[in-house]
């Protein structure tokens, strides 16, 4: 499988490590009154999608960036990369 | 009173050199190392400043600036290493964070990394065994991060040849890797 890293063109997959689903960007407030009840969710639900699904990868053996990759998961098909970090400011999450 | 001494990645007192039929590989030690992280928003400032400092323009991605003596390659989204003769400049981390103050992360990493340089006829031969970077239409200047032999490396294209540049704690393992495939190959 090939990644179309943002910065740096094709990449082999060997090259990354895979975390999960991208809406791990969006991490609970920990000092919220709800916290515990939002990491539960946060830590263990997740959708599992036949087609299209955000995940984040790690950039290990290379520029060690966080991409949000779009992949289908039933044919691997790669539509979309990002640096998560753009991701994460577009959705608010940025300092 | 401690007798310390300085051994080199692989162990010995004097860097290693091994030389094949068309590539010497040279284990490169007098260099200090530092890592330079813009912190958010901060990337032209800390360029003006590593301007000012190293006399060097921070590259641009998958790029390097080499001077007459200091050097800085990419090594991420607005990272970059600084590379530069460590005699003289044992204290290379703590002027950096000190020019750079607040809007970058200064990281030293001299003794994280070990470095071998490759030069001669065969040493695109060797590299394209070795990982799937491109080596042979890398332009000079160029860095790249590949896999060596299970290990991250950066693959920094030099004048005259390479320089791979992989994790000190394995040198032995990267060294063996270099070792192997040039004996195959020359």
């Amino acid at each position: 499988m090939i990644i179309n890293h943002p910065l740096l063109g094709p990449r082999d997959a060997q090259e990354f490590t895979y975390l999960g689903d991208a809406s791990l960007i969006h991490r609970p407030d920990w000092q919220g009154e709800d916290a515990s009840g939002q990491f539960h969710d946060y830590l263990y639900l997740r959708d599992n999608p036949a087609g299209q699904h955000r995940e984040l990868w790690f950039h290990e053996v290379g520029d060690r960036s966080w991409l949000v990759v779009t992949r289908n998961t039933l044919t691997h098909e790669i539509s979309n990369v990002e640096l998560a970090r753009d991701v994460a400011r577009r959705e608010g999450r940025g300092k | 009173m401690l007798k310390l001494k300085s051994i080199t990645p692989l162990g010995a007192d004097e860097a290693r050199v091994d030389r094949f039929t068309g590539l010497t590989i040279t284990e490169v030690t007098e260099r200090a190392l530092v890592s330079l992280t813009a912190r958010n928003d901060q990337a032209d400032a800390i360029r003006d400043k590593a301007r000012g400092l190293l006399g060097i323009d921070l590259p641009d991605i998958g790029d390097s600036a080499m001077g007459n003596t200091h050097s800085a390659f990419w090594i991420g989204p607005e990272s970059w290493m600084i590379d530069i003769p460590y005699s003289g400049n044992e204290y290379l981390a703590r002027q950096v964070k000190q020019a750079m103050g607040d809007s970058a992360s200064v990281v030293e990493q001299t003794d994280g990394w070990c470095r071998f340089d490759l030069e001669g006829a065969t040493m695109t031969s060797v590299l394209e065994r070795l990982c799937n970077a491109d080596s042979a239409n890398l332009a000079e200047g160029a860095v790249t991060r590949t896999q060596i032999h299970h290990l991250g490396c950066f693959l920094w294209r030099q004048k005259d040849g390479f320089a791979v540049i992989g994790p000190r704690s394995s040198a032995a393992s990267l060294h063996h890797a270099l070792l192997q495939v040039a004996q195959s190959v020359c």
